[in-house]
């Protein structure tokens, strides 16, 4: 058992995927806090898609594909905040589109190419074996820089969170702080390509902070315990890949949604056992007081 | 003739507002001096919570002035209470009452830490609304009454010297209505502006010292004794006034 514990511990590769998965799991819900109280998942959605053509420009062109992937989310998280200004379409609806759309580009992008090579479908699907120093010094200066940004603006993104249109009334600039926030998702979003790779960093970023909005009231518990979940799923999920030689990044996912569904099952208030048993209590509370 | 106040409280003056092709306020002259409660009577659509949006500065108006205490809106943001309603709040967030209220101070302002007065002025406006005992619980756990309640300490922890309420006895049990009626006469015996829309005739009366009757620009705008005129209603609304309606304005027993 103990041996069954250390042994990934020995090897190196397994010491970067371990900080890796950590930081960007992390990091990922401290951002994703905000996301899923905004109700605003779906950007997320499409900023991970949209990274997509950016990493296949990059690929092609030969440039740095977590930049050039950057770049592409934060431009479309950009005209997907613009564009929802006008308030006659309502935001999934924009969304939607450049989710598509963005898509569709990748896909036309790496079609000009020759064959797939390994690089760019570890962007897809992650890459947290095959890790560098450099990798793990750059994942962790930018989610340190990220948790700061949230940090500082906590208070401001609590305020648009509770009421925009007060907040626009008391003077704070609502549009920046929405463009801040999509900016942030995307680097958060970009940093974690490597640990669970593009198609399933959206877990990363709702399903943790999710679970923890099922077992508390509070901002702060919340975003804390979060990053509990995402720390410990990310581990075991890398424990069961090691050992069982299985995807890693798909297994991380995995274990953050049965963390998820366990929650909602068992959730001290909130879960559905709790309901379910609070309803049956009033249901015989009624019976026994009915007169006989 | 208004001397030394012009610069305190609220003055409109030919306030025009478009929406699109529409004018949705049209020459709008209203003033509320400190200590005076005005209630804003009108249908649906007929530009209430556009002349309150106006006065917090959130959209521009095709001519006129707007004046809170002499500054133009932007500049006295810090002053003004602003109580919307209900529906405009996220009530799911997870924050207490007291976070809430204390976020009202200091989740609108860039640098200072959370010090005493913050504190004392969330403590205080938490009181105010009766609600102390309260203050741990989520908001997303509370009545209607108690919604409107944190609403109007969200405003009141701000110390404003203009209060701008939306619709605030729409759909509050009794004792908040009570106890909003006496907390605002009590702001407004300490000076307070307050600037209130309403459906609510009968609470307006109980409340407002003075009610402005609009559609579209101000039809009548006095004491509510005085706007017992039918026709004044049939300006205002496109009906005449009901006998159960000019019972509540005190208007006696004539037919019209």
């Amino acid at each position: 058992m103990i041996e069954w514990l250390t042994e990934p511990w020995t090897h190196v590769f397994m010491q970067r995927a371990f900080a890796v998965a950590v930081i960007s799991a992390v990091v990922c819900v401290v951002v994703g806090s905000f996301v899923v109280l905004r109700g605003m998942a779906f950007i997320g959605d499409a900023v991970a898609h949209a990274v997509f053509p950016g990493v296949a420009i990059g690929f092609v062109l030969h440039i740095n594909m977590s930049l050039s992937g950057a770049a592409a989310g934060i431009a479309t998280a950009l005209a997907i905040v613009l564009i929802s200004q006008t308030r006659r379409l309502k935001e999934d609806t924009v969304i939607g589109i450049f989710w598509a759309a963005s898509f569709g580009l990748g896909i036309v992008i790496v079609s000009t190419q020759a064959a797939y090579t390994g690089d760019l479908t570890s962007f897809l699907f992650g890459q947290i074996l095959a890790l560098d120093d450099g990798d793990v010094i750059t994942v962790a200066l930018i989610g340190a820089a990220l948790v700061t940004a949230i940090a500082l603006l906590r208070r401001q993104l609590t305020a648009v969170s509770l009421d925009r249109e007060a907040a626009r009334a008391a003077g704070l600039p609502v549009l920046a702080l929405d463009i801040a926030l999509y900016v942030m998702v995307t680097v958060a979003i970009v940093i974690s390509l490597q640990a669970v790779g593009n198609v399933l960093v959206l877990a990363l970023l709702i399903t943790p902070a999710a679970t923890a909005r099922m077992l508390t009231d509070r901002l702060g518990a919340m975003t804390l315990l979060g990053a509990a979940i995402a720390a410990a799923g990310a581990i075991a999920g890398l424990y069961l890949s090691f050992h069982y030689n299985l995807a890693a990044g798909g297994l991380i996912v995995l274990v953050l949604t049965a963390v998820f569904l366990i929650a909602w099952l068992l959730a001290p208030r909130h879960g559905v056992l709790r309901r379910v048993k609070r309803r049956t209590t009033a249901a015989s509370n009624r019976t026994s007081n009915a007169p006989g | 003739m208004r001397t030394d106040d012009d610069r305190a409280g609220l003055n409109i003056e030919g306030l025009t507002v478009a929406l699109g092709a529409h004018h949705v306020l049209e020459s709008v002259d209203l003033a509320v001096e400190p200590g005076e409660t005005v209630g804003l009577i009108g249908p649906n659509g007929a530009g209430k919570t556009t002349l309150l949006r106006a006065v917090l500065g959130l959209i521009r108006s095709e001519s006129g002035t707007v004046r809170v205490g002499g500054d133009r809106p932007e500049a006295a943001r810090s002053r003004i209470g602003y109580v919307p309603q209900k529906h405009e709040f996220a009530w799911d967030f997870p924050i207490t009452i007291a976070g809430a209220v204390l976020n009202a101070r200091t989740g609108t302002r860039w640098f200072g830490r959370v010090g005493r007065d913050d504190r004392d002025a969330t403590e205080t406006a938490i009181e105010r609304v009766g609600l102390t005992e309260l203050r741990r619980r989520p908001v997303g756990e509370l009545s209607g009454g108690q919604r409107q309640r944190v609403l109007v300490a969200r405003a009141l922890a701000r110390r404003p010297s203009l209060m701008l309420l939306d619709e605030p006895f729409t759909g509050v049990d009794v004792p908040t209505q009570e106890l909003l009626t006496e907390l605002l006469t009590g702001l407004a015996a300490e000076g307070t502006a307050i600037l209130m829309t309403t459906h609510d005739l009968a609470q307006a009366r109980a409340t407002c010292t003075r009610i402005c009757l609009l559609n579209k620009t101000v039809v009548a705008d006095g004491p509510p004794g005085e706007l017992a005129d039918p026709d004044l209603w049939l300006r205002a609304f496109g009906v005449a006034a009901s006998g159960e309606l000019r019972t509540l304005l005190g208007a006696g027993e004539e037919t019209p």
